[in-house]
């Protein structure tokens, strides 16, 4: 199952010259980019895991996306994103975010039904992949 | 450039006057002409420098290889002879001409590259570089990179992450090198890397009298400031007197003095007392106020404020 989270997530992947594109879009109106991953894509899950540090003042996409491809090296089989942070007050929120990898399978979620008081049905989604241990959830190194 | 003309290359003409107008270069080239004094080798250099940028682009639409030139320069001079602002000005430049993607200049010297401890130095160099990268990266004082008495200084490890950006991403980033030459000569010396990799070894020559005179009468017509006919010949004897003394920085100095020019006008305004000013007495800087410098009283060992004869109000 393809997860959809963030923006583009219905279009095919991004290439490197279209990440670079929206990156600088980003840059543009001031926001300052970051590039993240995890290998728990619950949809609850907001605190991913940042690659290096926070990149403020950046000019040019470029440098962007030579991080984007160097967390691809190392977490290539996990999922990563891209989120432009606004900092400007009144806002000092993500204003953008999107998937640039995602690992060769996903096993998506299952939907687990409890019964509880009342004969009450309360849904809880879970991963398929967060059964295994951290670290072990998604096939490691493509390669 | 119409499709036709890469299609038969034989016959394609191309129009270089045309586009040297319309890439906006030919202003920039005359601005600096019209803004920057003296400065005669450099200003041939990046006329140099621009020609072949506009001629390789034109080598490329016709189809003609053309491997990117490498651009990363070094800027040797004394202080205050420009360097900064030239820098600022190739970033321009470049930009018009399409080799950078965005004109600015990140200017940082050691401090901003090297590290404090052991695995700092890397990330510190890269997200300056990264900030850098569609424009120009500014290195003052470079030579502070590399130092030699201390075989454990972290520069080492700065300078190997430059040289390989230097190296690799040629159209991404133009690192220019800046500081006196005699240092800077000794720094190429050890390190050879950096010296082939720097293809424009730029010299900023030392200004005239005349040159410093020029500027000082640009820099005060920016400030809206005039000087009366008594204070040209008093600022021109100031600038032939002050480049006999020690710590003479060019342009710099000469800023300096007309900063403190403008602090006594003031000063003479207030204690005037005068009820009603003209705008022509706002303007003016009176031979009173250049010659209270203490540069005529035999000299300064630094720069600083040569006000203290100035009673207070």
């Amino acid at each position: 199952m393809r997860l959809t989270q963030g923006v583009f997530s219905f279009l095919p992947d991004l290439t490197d010259e279209q990440i670079h594109k929206q990156v600088q879009y980003a840059l543009g109106q001031g926001w300052a980019v970051n590039v993240e991953f995890t290998d728990d894509p619950h949809p609850r899950n907001t605190y991913w895991e940042m690659w290096g540090l926070p990149m403020f003042d950046l000019r040019d996409a470029a440098g962007v996306v030579e991080e984007v491809r160097a967390c691809r090296k190392v977490y290539g089989h996990l999922y990563i994103r891209v989120s432009a942070f606004d900092s400007r007050p009144g806002w000092e929120t993500v204003r953008l975010s999107f998937i640039v990898n995602r690992p060769a399978e996903e096993p998506g979620f299952r939907l687990q039904r409890d019964e509880v008081q009342g004969r009450q049905m309360r849904y809880t989604l879970a991963p398929y992949a967060a059964t295994r241990p951290e670290g072990e959830r998604y096939q490691s190194r493509p390669s | 450039m119409s499709e036709a003309a890469i299609s038969d290359p034989a016959t394609a003409r191309v129009d270089l006057a045309r586009e040297l107008r319309e890439s906006g270069i030919q202003d920039v080239l005359d601005q600096l002409d019209r803004e920057l004094v003296g400065l005669r080798p450099v200003k041939t250099r990046i006329r140099e420098i621009a020609a072949l940028l506009l001629v390789d682009k034109f080598r490329r639409e016709l189809g003609l290889a053309s491997e990117t030139p490498t651009l990363h320069m070094s800027f040797t001079g004394r202080p205050g002879t420009g360097k900064t602002t030239v820098a600022l000005r190739i970033a321009d430049i470049l930009h018009r001409l399409g080799y950078i993607r965005s004109g600015h200049l990140v200017s940082v010297t050691r401090d901003d590259l090297v590290g404090q401890y052991i695995g700092h130095t890397a990330p510190k160099t890269k997200e300056i570089l990264k900030k850098a990268i569609g424009g120009v990266l500014f290195i003052d004082e470079a030579y502070y990179l590399y130092r030699p008495e201390n075989e454990r200084d972290y520069g080492q490890e700065s300078i190997e992450i430059l040289l390989q950006v230097m190296e690799q991403r040629r159209e991404d980033l133009v690192v220019v090198l800046a500081g006196y030459a005699d240092r800077m000569d000794r720094f190429f010396s050890s390190n050879p890397g950096f010296r082939s990799r720097v293809a424009h070894h730029i010299d900023f020559p030392d200004y005239t009298a005349e040159e410093l005179y020029d500027i000082a009468q640009m820099m005060l017509a920016q400030q809206n400031y005039r000087l009366s006919a008594s204070a040209e010949g008093a600022l021109r004897e100031y600038i032939a007197t002050r480049v006999t003394q020690p710590h003479f920085a060019n342009a710099r100095s000469i800023r300096n003095a007309l900063d403190r020019a403008r602090l006594r006008q003031a000063t003479r305004l207030l204690k005037s007392g005068a009820t009603s000013l003209s705008v022509d007495d706002l303007m003016t800087i009176d031979d009173d106020e250049i010659r209270a410098s203490r540069v005529f009283k035999g000299g300064l060992d630094t720069d600083a404020d040569d006000l203290e004869e100035t009673k207070p109000l």
